[in-house]
């Protein structure tokens, strides 16, 4: 099913929700709605459910205007933060809830249920009350409750936010295989930005009720617009640093007081004759220049923390430059050691400090 | 290893006076939380109960006074038993206590907190003050209010203002319709209570559950039945219980308004009356004990049916950690 939001807007008095959202949302996409706490995702999909009514702008299911549209004919199914598992009733009657409220035949109810039971594993626990089930289990019951209708559109809140480290990577994984079984339009809230990247066709990035960008994970990584985006996808963080670009010598160069950087001209040239600008750098296009290799920058480590896989090395390039990068823990870099980076200076970004635009892509 | 072994055996050597007072000192620490609470029920509760049982096996009354009395051990109840208002006043006292029950202290209140619950906040809010007021009305004036809302005309308000303009005729409403009146003045007072706990108890449902149920297809009715109402059943069995028991002991505005006239004798006021307001002067304090104390069983017996009802048990969730 597609999804239309047409200058969708939500109230609560002077508190503006979402303000003036358009998104387009092709069937059978997989859409991740990502942003910080509070800024909206919640209320956007509770309206697309049709639990909070718009205050102006339009849901379009398929190009029909739904606005008016009670959640029990949407045909959707959701997926809470809590679970929300009646406690009252157990795993089985969870399940088929929405089945008994369509007044399904009960004999159908069993074949549905035991299907969807033995689709997220959940067979043995039918007799279960919500209570004596670990989140996981709970987890299942709340997506196999939200399939079993077979819904037209997921919606998704923050599914995985309250499971352990592990069983959210195994979680993630299945909702992804999941979803590109069934085929269904789902649209995925997160405040993690790595669930979004591995899971979504398409992130649309909020801040502050707005939508900030709409592509895929590989442009919004490559190709961020504003630095709010640059910001926020991508783990760790992007390194941003205060520079002027000027030309020298047929070269552009970024520069600071504590450092001289010459960046890729295609980049460069757009940044440059602009007084101040932000640059920035992701840490993993920093490295270690190799004994013998030429340095972009030299830096003297500040802090080492030890991720297990990698060190997440914060370097201090001159007086007051930071840089994040990763490094090999068998190296074993000290806090003091000196060290020489290579920057992959042909993706770098560059962004306007007034208007957080990215000059680069716009 | 052998520290271990011989604290063993020095377990299983002592004797069993020993093991009941290490039992005791580890159970010290909550008798001492629970002390306060169970001095105040000793105090107000079982000392009286106690009395009320010690002198419903007497025949103390005026005539005998606190001095002359005489232990008549269950005369008190044989005599209620063969009394012939017995029945009646039983059947009343029934009658009264579940119609008032099922149409305003359990189910008005039930009703107002799901209407004022699904409206806006604010409505909901200044709705529920209306219910609260004939609670806060001192009950002499209250009842005072009814008396003249059945009154005959010219003063009664319903015979003035609505049966005489349609040309009816008019009446004493109060000893035609009695139950209807005891049963609305009760049922408009006691209807707040519940109220205000089932408001409660609906909005602390997490909002998720009412949201989720939109989502899984319920149409609004459909959520209250299978979702709201399962997920108030303590609330719904703690009214009930303490309504029943508040109705079947109270009598006050029964008193005010007909004083158990026209057939609206009730237990408690039975009770009352004769122990304590009786008009040839005679305080029957054995009998009217007795009476108290059948009262105070058929209350005990309530309670554990609609425990039983309710599954109580099932209701109270094993704590899962049992010791710190
Ligand atoms: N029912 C509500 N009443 C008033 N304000 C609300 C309500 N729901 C959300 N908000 C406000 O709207 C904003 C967005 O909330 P929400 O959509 O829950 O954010 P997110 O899910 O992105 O964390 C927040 O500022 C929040 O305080
Ligand atoms: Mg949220």
């Amino acid at each position: 099913m597609e999804v239309h939001l047409e200058h969708l807007t939500k109230r609560w008095g002077k508190v503006v929700a979402v303000d003036d959202l358009n998104l387009e949302i092709r069937s059978g996409e997989f859409v991740a709605l990502l942003g910080p706490s509070g800024c909206g995702k919640t209320t956007t999909l509770l309206m697309i459910a049709g639990i909070y009514k718009p205050t102006s702008g339009y849901i379009r299911f398929d190009g029909r205007v739904v606005n008016k549209v009670p959640p029990k004919d949407r045909n959707v199914g959701m997926v809470f933060q809590s679970y929300a598992l009646y406690p009252h009733m157990t795993v089985y009657e969870n399940l088929t809830f929405p089945l008994k409220l369509k007044k399904v035949p009960e004999e159908e109810q069993r074949r549905k249920a035991r299907r969807i039971a033995e689709m997220m594993g959940i067979g043995h626990l039918l007799d279960r009350y919500p209570a004596q089930l670990s989140g996981g289990q709970q987890q299942r019951v709340a997506l196999g409750r939200a399939l079993i209708k077979e819904p037209a559109l997921l919606l998704f809140d923050e599914p995985l936010s309250n499971l352990d480290a592990r069983l959210r990577l195994t979680m993630r994984a299945e909702i992804k295989r999941l979803q590109m079984e069934l085929g269904i339009t789902s649209i995925y809230v997160t405040h993690d930005q790595v669930e979004a990247m591995t899971l979504a066709d398409r992130i649309a990035v909020m801040r502050e009720g707005r939508l900030q960008a709409f592509a895929t994970p590989e442009e919004l990584y490559e190709r961020p617009r504003t630095l709010f985006v640059a910001g926020f996808i991508g783990n760790p963080p992007m390194n941003f640093t205060q520079v002027e670009v000027i030309q020298q010598d047929g070269q552009y160069l970024a520069v600071n007081p504590d450092m001289r950087l010459a960046v890729d001209p295609d980049r460069g040239s757009r940044a440059a004759g602009r007084g101040r600008v932000i640059m920035g750098i992701r840490p993993e296009h920093i490295t270690l220049a190799r004994d013998g290799e030429p340095a972009h920058l030299e830096a003297e480590v500040y802090l080492v923390e030890p991720l297990g896989r990698d060190d997440l090395i914060n370097a201090r390039v001159g007086k007051e430059t930071h840089l994040h990068f990763l490094a090999d823990p068998a190296l074993k870099l000290r806090i003091g050691d000196r060290v020489r980076l290579r920057v992959d200076t042909s993706r770098v970004q560059f962004f306007d400090p007034e208007t957080e635009q990215s000059l680069l892509w716009s | 290893m052998a520290v271990i072994e011989a604290e063993r055996v020095a377990v299983e050597a002592r004797p069993w006076w020993r093991r009941a007072w290490e039992n005791l000192r580890s159970a010290s620490g909550a008798l001492l939380f629970m002390s306060p609470a169970t001095l105040l029920v000793v105090v107000f509760f079982f000392i009286p109960v106690v009395l009320i049982i010690g002198i419903s096996m007497t025949n103390m009354s005026t005539a005998t006074g606190f001095q002359n009395w005489k232990w008549v051990y269950l005369e008190n109840y044989r005599r209620i038993l063969k009394h012939p208002n017995t029945l009646q006043v039983l059947r009343n006292t029934l009658m009264y206590v579940a119609l008032t029950l099922a149409f305003f202290n359990v189910g008005m209140a039930l009703v107002i907190a799901l209407i004022t619950t699904h409206i806006p906040r604010r409505a909901g809010l200044l709705y529920r003050a209306l219910w609260l007021l004939p609670r806060l009305t001192p009950s002499v004036v209250y009842v005072m209010m009814w008396k003249y809302m059945a009154a005959d005309a010219p003063y009664g308000i319903i015979n003035r203002h609505i049966l005489q303009p349609l040309g009816l005729a008019t009446t004493n409403l109060l000893p035609i319709y009695p139950w209807v009146f005891v049963i609305l003045v009760n049922g408009f007072i006691g209807a707040s209570f519940g109220m205000v706990i089932f408001t409660s108890a609906i909005e602390s449902i997490p909002r998720e559950y009412l949201m989720a149920a939109l989502v899984d297809g319920c149409t609004p009715w459909q959520r209250i039945r299978h979702v709201i109402l399962p997920l108030i059943r303590w609330p719904l069995l703690f009214v009930t219980t303490y309504q029943t028991l508040s109705l079947l002991t109270s009598f006050e505005q029964i008193l005010l308004l007909t004083e158990g006239q026209f057939g609206t004798m009730v237990w408690s006021l039975w009770a009352y009356e004769r122990a304590l307001s009786n008009y040839w002067g005679n305080f029957q304090w054995g009998f009217g004990a007795a009476l108290a104390t059948v009262l105070v069983l058929i209350g005990i017996v309530m309670a554990v049916v609609y425990m039983r009802y309710f599954q109580f048990e099932a209701l109270i969730q094993e704590p899962k950690i049992e010791t710190l």
